[in-house]
Formats: C-alpha cells, structure tokens, sequence
C-alpha cells in the first residue's frame, strides 16, 4: 500500500505557468506541496483558466504531501475568477479535512484594503487558518 | 427631443480623459484598453490603492459590456459590429470616472434597472454579505459572474451606480453607466 502512495504521490507533475496580461503566474508543485499563484487574473473565461488547476488539485488530494503551502499574491482579479479561486481553497478544505495540513498565506499590499477584505471573504467560507501577509510598496 | 448621442459624449468626457473607446468589445480589446490605461501618468502617480480599484473597475466594466452588449440598432448612429459598446475613463476634479454606453432592448430595462436599485438600496455592510453568499452558493453562469460584478463595482468604489436610460426608438434603449472612484 505505502508504495503504491508513494507512486501516485511521485508521479504528479510539477505544473508551471508563466503569467499573462490577463492570467497570473502559477506553480503547482507535488513533491514539495507548494501551491502558488501571483499576479492579476482577469480573463474573460476564467473557468477555461481555472479548470486544469482544480484538476490537478483533485488529483493531488489523492495522495498530498504531509504539509500543503499554499501562496497567493495577487495584483487584483475579476468577479469571473473569484468564484475559481474559492473551487481552489474548497479542494484544499478537502485535503486539509483529511488530516494534511495546508497553510494558506494571502499577500496583500500595505494599502490595498480591497485585496486584505477579498482574503477575508474567503476566510469566511473556508475552514482553514489564513495567514494574512502584509507587503510593504 | 430625441437622443443624441454627441451630446451624451461631451457630457461624460468632461475633466481629462484617460481612454475613450467605442466599437466591438472584444477579449484583445480589453487587453490593449488596459495596458494603454497602465500608461497614463496621472494613474501612475496615484497611490497602490487608487491606481488598482481603477484598473479593477475599468476591467470590470469592459467585461460587463463584453458579456452583455448587442448589435447596436441600425438606425444608431455607430459602426454595425457586433459586441458594440463605448467606455470614457476620465479623471475630473478629485475623482475618476468610468462611464459606459450600450444599445440594449427595451424589454431588458426593467430587468437591468431592478438589478442596479437593488445594489442601490444596500449599505456597505449588506453589499459585503451578499457579496460573499453569492461567491458561495453554486448558481454561476457560463459568463462565470452570476451577479457579482455589479456589486463587486459598488463595494470597490464605495459609490452608488449613477444610470440614465434613453429611449432612442420604439425598440431600443441607450443604457448608459457611470461609475465613481476616488
């Protein structure tokens, strides 16, 4: 059985996107259990954007790292994407539920209430800790 | 007197306009509107905070008119494209300004205009809480908004939606927007 976990958990593959005008910067990394994304994220499909993300994810709850860090620091997004972002911090409810820790770390800039409020929307749906991070300009 | 639509254009590019677009609204469009709106020196110069609810909002904005707007009426005095609308970005006095204009069908009015009293009529609060319980239930369109983008505008810039409909003839309306932030 170990190996078989061990298997599935070696064979996820690293995804890494370079960002766009329109769609952030993301790594999605198995082995280390990192998940980042940085940038703006305003297409105008966001769910087409989204999808392989939430995949990836689903496959990764499967068999995730003992410990989960995940960081998201964004510029700003549009309403199209936040209800992505929330199917990403709802797998990760899932993966956290199952005893795998995941530490959430939400960026912000010094000023910028409205990114710190969108943070705490989605703390407000989520059961897990976030860890709110101020950035200086 | 009928609409006319020259005079509805002097009236919103009052102050110094930063970007005034009217055509097919298009994904490449938005891209090209936005980096264009990163140019200009007064927005460069605005705190963090200002600068992204600007670039927020106008995105927003863009959107909305990408994922709603019609063929304008033949008789408009526009191009025929499909997807058409008109957006003026411009900063007067102490605030900026986005303003936008579209076509639509008259039986869309009341639909529209219930949509936007509605967002009216909220405290600041009550916008936050609906905001988040439609983030939250499963009900989004393909469009992937399901509502929240008008209230996303009005919990963003703190200020009301300010909306003017003109009849332009028996069928259709010009709907026009104007959006606040300062």
């Amino acid at each position: 059985m170990y190996t078989l976990v061990n298997r599935i958990a070696t064979s996820m593959e690293t995804i890494i996107r370079e960002g766009s005008p329109k769609t952030p910067f993301v790594r999605l990394d198995g082995e280390s259990g990192v998940v980042e994304i940085k940038g703006r994220s305003i297409p105008e499909n966001s769910v087409e954007f989204y999808k392989p993300i939430i995949d990836w994810l689903e496959k990764f709850g499967d068999a995730p790292s003992d410990e989960t860090n995940v960081n998201i620091q964004l510029e700003y997004f549009n309403t199209s994407s936040s209800k992505c972002i929330l199917d990403i911090f709802k797998r990760l409810e899932l993966i956290h539920k199952k005893g795998n820790p995941v530490e959430i770390n939400w960026y912000y800039e010094e000023d910028d209430e409205d990114m710190f409020e969108a943070g705490e929307d989605y703390q407000s749906i989520i059961n897990i800790p976030f860890k709110m991070i101020e950035m200086e300009e | 007197m009928g609409f006319e639509l020259k005079n509805w254009y002097s009236d919103k590019k009052q102050g110094e306009v930063v970007l005034e677009y009217n055509g097919s609204i298009t994904p490449d469009l938005i891209t090209e509107a936005l980096q264009s709106i990163e140019q200009n020196l007064n927005l460069k110069n605005e705190k963090n905070r200002v600068r992204k609810k600007v670039y927020n909002v106008f995105v927003e904005c863009l959107q909305n008119l990408y994922h709603h707007v019609d063929y304008p009426p033949e008789t408009a005095p526009v191009e025929r494209s499909s997807n058409y609308g008109i957006i003026i970005l411009s900063k007067d006095g102490t605030f900026y300004r986005i303003s936008t204009g579209n076509f639509v069908k008259k039986e869309k009015l009341n639909y529209i205009k219930d949509r936007i009293d509605q967002v009216n009529s909220l405290s600041d609060e009550e916008v936050r809480m609906l905001y988040r319980d439609i983030l939250n239930n499963d009900e989004f369109s393909d469009k992937g908004g399901g509502g929240l983008g008008m209230l996303d505008i009005v919990r963003k810039t703190g200020n009301k939606l300010e909306y003017y409909f003109y009849q332009f003839d028996d069928e259709y309306i010009f709907f026009s927007l104007d959006v606040y932030i300062s």
